[in-house]
Formats: C-alpha cells, sequence, structure tokens
C-alpha cells in the first residue's frame, strides 16, 4: 500500500514550478525597453507577465500547503538564494537575443510536456493550475520554436550565434528530466509525472525543430544538476535576486 | 510609386482585428515583420494583449491602394447635400441588428 505523502514533498514541487517560472520570468523581463524591435520587445513583456502570473498560482498554492502563514509574495521575495527551488537552465543570463531564444525554447517545450501531465493530477489544484498555464505555454513554445528555425535557419551570423547558443545551454536540459526522491513519491501518487517519462516527447518535438533550424544538437549527456534540489545553484541567481528582492529588502513590507 | 525598401527594415503590415463573432474586421494599427505568418503573431503580442479580438489579418501595407488627400474635395464633397441617400427615413426593424 503507497504511504500517504509528506505535505513537506509538495510543497518542494510547487517551489520548484513557482520558482522556475518566477525566475525565467524576471529573466526574460531584463529585455523590456531594450529588445531588437518594439514588436519582440512586447512579445517577450507579455510572456514574462504570463511566468510571473504563472508562478503567483504556484507560490500561491506553496504557501496554502505549507500553512505557516506566508504569501506567494513572502516566498517569492523574502528567501534566500538556497532556498530557491528553480531549474538552473531558468538562471542563466539572456546573453544575446538569440541565447534569449534558445534558452526559452528550451524551457517552453518542457514546460508544454510537463504543463500537460501535469493537468491529470490526482490533485485537482494542481490539474486547474497546469490547465490555465498550458493555453500560455503552448503560445511560447510556437513563437520560440518559430524564431529558433528562423535564426538557425538564417544567415551565417545567426546561425553561429544559434549553434553556440544551443551548445552553451543543452547541459542545463538534463536536469530538468533527472528525478530525484522527491519527484518519485509525487510521481507513485500522481499527483506530479515522473520527469524521466517526459523526455522521449520532449526529444522528438526539440529534435524535429532543431533539425529545420539546421541546428545541430550536442552529442552529450553530461548534464548540470543541483537548482531544482537547491543543493548547488549557479552564481547567476544571487545576483537575480539582489536585483529583483531589492525593494522589499530596503522597504520591508512596502505596498502600492 | 513605393520608394525602394530599406533593405534592414522589416516591411511594414497593416493589422485588422475582428472584436468579436459577426462584427468587421477593423484596422488597428502598424508592425513590421518580416513575413505572414510573424506578422500575424505579432499582432497577436501588440494588438490582443487585452483579449480585443477573435480574428487577426495582416496586409501587406504596400498592397493597400489609398485615395490621394488632395482629391479629397472632388471625391467627397459633393455627397454632403444629398441627405436622400442616406436610408434614415425608413424605421429598421430591431431584429436586423447593428448596421
Amino acid at each position: 500500500m503507497t504511504q500517504p505523502h509528506d505535505p513537506k514533498h509538495l510543497f518542494e514541487f510547487l517551489l520548484r514550478m513557482g520558482d522556475t517560472t518566477l525566475i525565467l520570468g524576471h529573466r526574460i523581463s531584463e529585455w523590456c525597453g531594450k529588445a531588437p524591435i518594439l514588436e519582440e520587445d512586447i512579445a517577450l513583456a507579455n510572456t514574462a507577465l504570463d511566468l510571473i502570473g504563472q508562478t503567483q498560482m504556484w507560490l500561491g498554492l506553496a504557501a496554502e500547503v505549507e500553512g505557516k502563514g506566508r504569501s506567494a509574495d513572502d516566498l517569492a521575495m523574502l528567501r534566500d538564494a538556497w532556498d530557491f527551488r528553480c531549474a538552473l537552465l531558468v538562471e542563466q543570463p539572456n546573453g544575446d537575443f538569440g541565447q534569449t531564444m534558445m534558452r526559452q525554447f528550451l524551457f517552453d517545450h518542457w514546460h508544454l510536456v510537463q504543463l500537460t501531465a501535469l493537468q491529470s493530477s490526482t490533485d485537482d489544484r494542481i490539474a486547474a493550475i497546469a490547465a490555465k498555464a498550458a493555453k500560455e505555454a503552448t503560445y511560447h513554445a510556437e513563437r520560440s520554436a518559430d524564431l529558433v528555425i528562423r535564426l538557425g535557419d538564417g544567415t551565417e551570423e545567426s546561425h553561429a550565434r544559434m549553434q553556440a547558443a544551443l551548445d552553451l545551454l543543452y547541459p542545463y536540459i538534463g536536469e530538468l528530466f533527472t528525478p530525484d526522491a522527491i519527484d518519485n513519491t509525487l510521481a507513485e501518487h500522481g499527483i506530479a509525472p515522473d520527469p524521466a517519462s517526459l523526455r522521449p516527447a520532449y526529444d522528438a518535438t526539440v529534435n524535429a525543430i532543431l533539425a529545420e533550424a539546421t541546428l545541430t544538437r550536442p552529442d552529450s549527456t553530461f548534464a548540470h544538476k543541483g537548482g531544482r534540489t537547491g543543493a548547488r545553484h549557479s552564481e547567476h541567481l544571487g545576483h537575480i535576486l539582489t536585483q529583483m528582492q531589492w525593494l522589499q529588502r530596503a522597504y520591508p513590507g512596502a505596498t502600492w | 510609386m513605393t520608394a525602394p525598401a530599406d533593405k534592414r527594415e522589416w516591411p511594414l503590415w497593416e493589422i485588422f482585428i475582428r472584436g468579436q463573432h459577426g462584427a468587421s474586421h477593423r484596422h488597428v494599427g502598424s508592425l513590421h515583420a518580416p513575413d505572414a505568418e510573424m506578422a500575424i503573431l505579432n499582432a497577436r503580442d501588440v494588438y490582443t494583449r487585452r483579449k480585443e479580438g477573435v480574428s487577426i489579418w495582416a496586409v501587406p501595407a504596400n498592397a493597400i491602394a489609398a485615395s490621394s488627400p488632395s482629391k479629397k474635395g472632388p471625391l467627397f464633397d459633393p455627397a454632403e447635400d444629398k441627405a436622400y441617400r442616406h436610408p434614415s427615413f425608413f424605421p429598421i426593424p430591431k431584429d436586423v441588428g447593428p448596421m
């Protein structure tokens, strides 16, 4: 008989979802006002806002599950780097526009398979959030795939930049599909999918798009790990938090 | 004649959005995009952020023929004193809906 799961596991899982969308949303918002063209600027800001909106739902539920009277805002603005559970991929710097789109593309397609699976979660609250977020993620995935194909199969310059971005970011993909004890427990209870089970669908879609973009997928299975578990974040996370949390740290409880 | 397009600038598209089923597409503005597909995606992001539409048309700006502002007089003034051309002398049944 399966043991009832520890609510702490559910809390950890919700942080993994919410922190990942929060940090990526913040990262993309760094383009606001300085993207290559106005249309992309607005599109990126829309995506950032979608992700922050999803963060509100994930961290809101996390706070509720934790039951210690913290809010989604408390979780976002008053935790330090070691308490964050975002994937390493989303902490990585924006680089040039191509690198940002490559990161987005690699993320969006994981996000989509993850949200699709979460819609049949045994936890209704998770299924509901996933259903709402999946519509947004579907559009994000379409858009980033489109740009990766255009830039990959574009000029010599854009192709070289996209290949370099893929080579740089590829080692951060593995973490998204590597289960730990928490993932295993949640999978057992049908709350969240086994991350490894999402890989074949992800590979099929991503391989097809990269082929169309004339980009070569690195022949390596090496994967950086430690973001989702919080064991070893990259040095970039602290810098993001410094900027993102500054106001709440300097003026505790400030609202507008 | 249109001026030769700047090779570094993406073509201009005029964007039309249909606000609801049954209504007609209405011009909302323009944007730059490399092709029709991107024009639709960009229009979605620029012009439908507040749920303004259910359908988007993107038309290459240079495909639109426009009347000349200097011909405004001869083109439009003659209609000014022809009130009988307005169908306002007939009651319109309620069932017809917006016209």
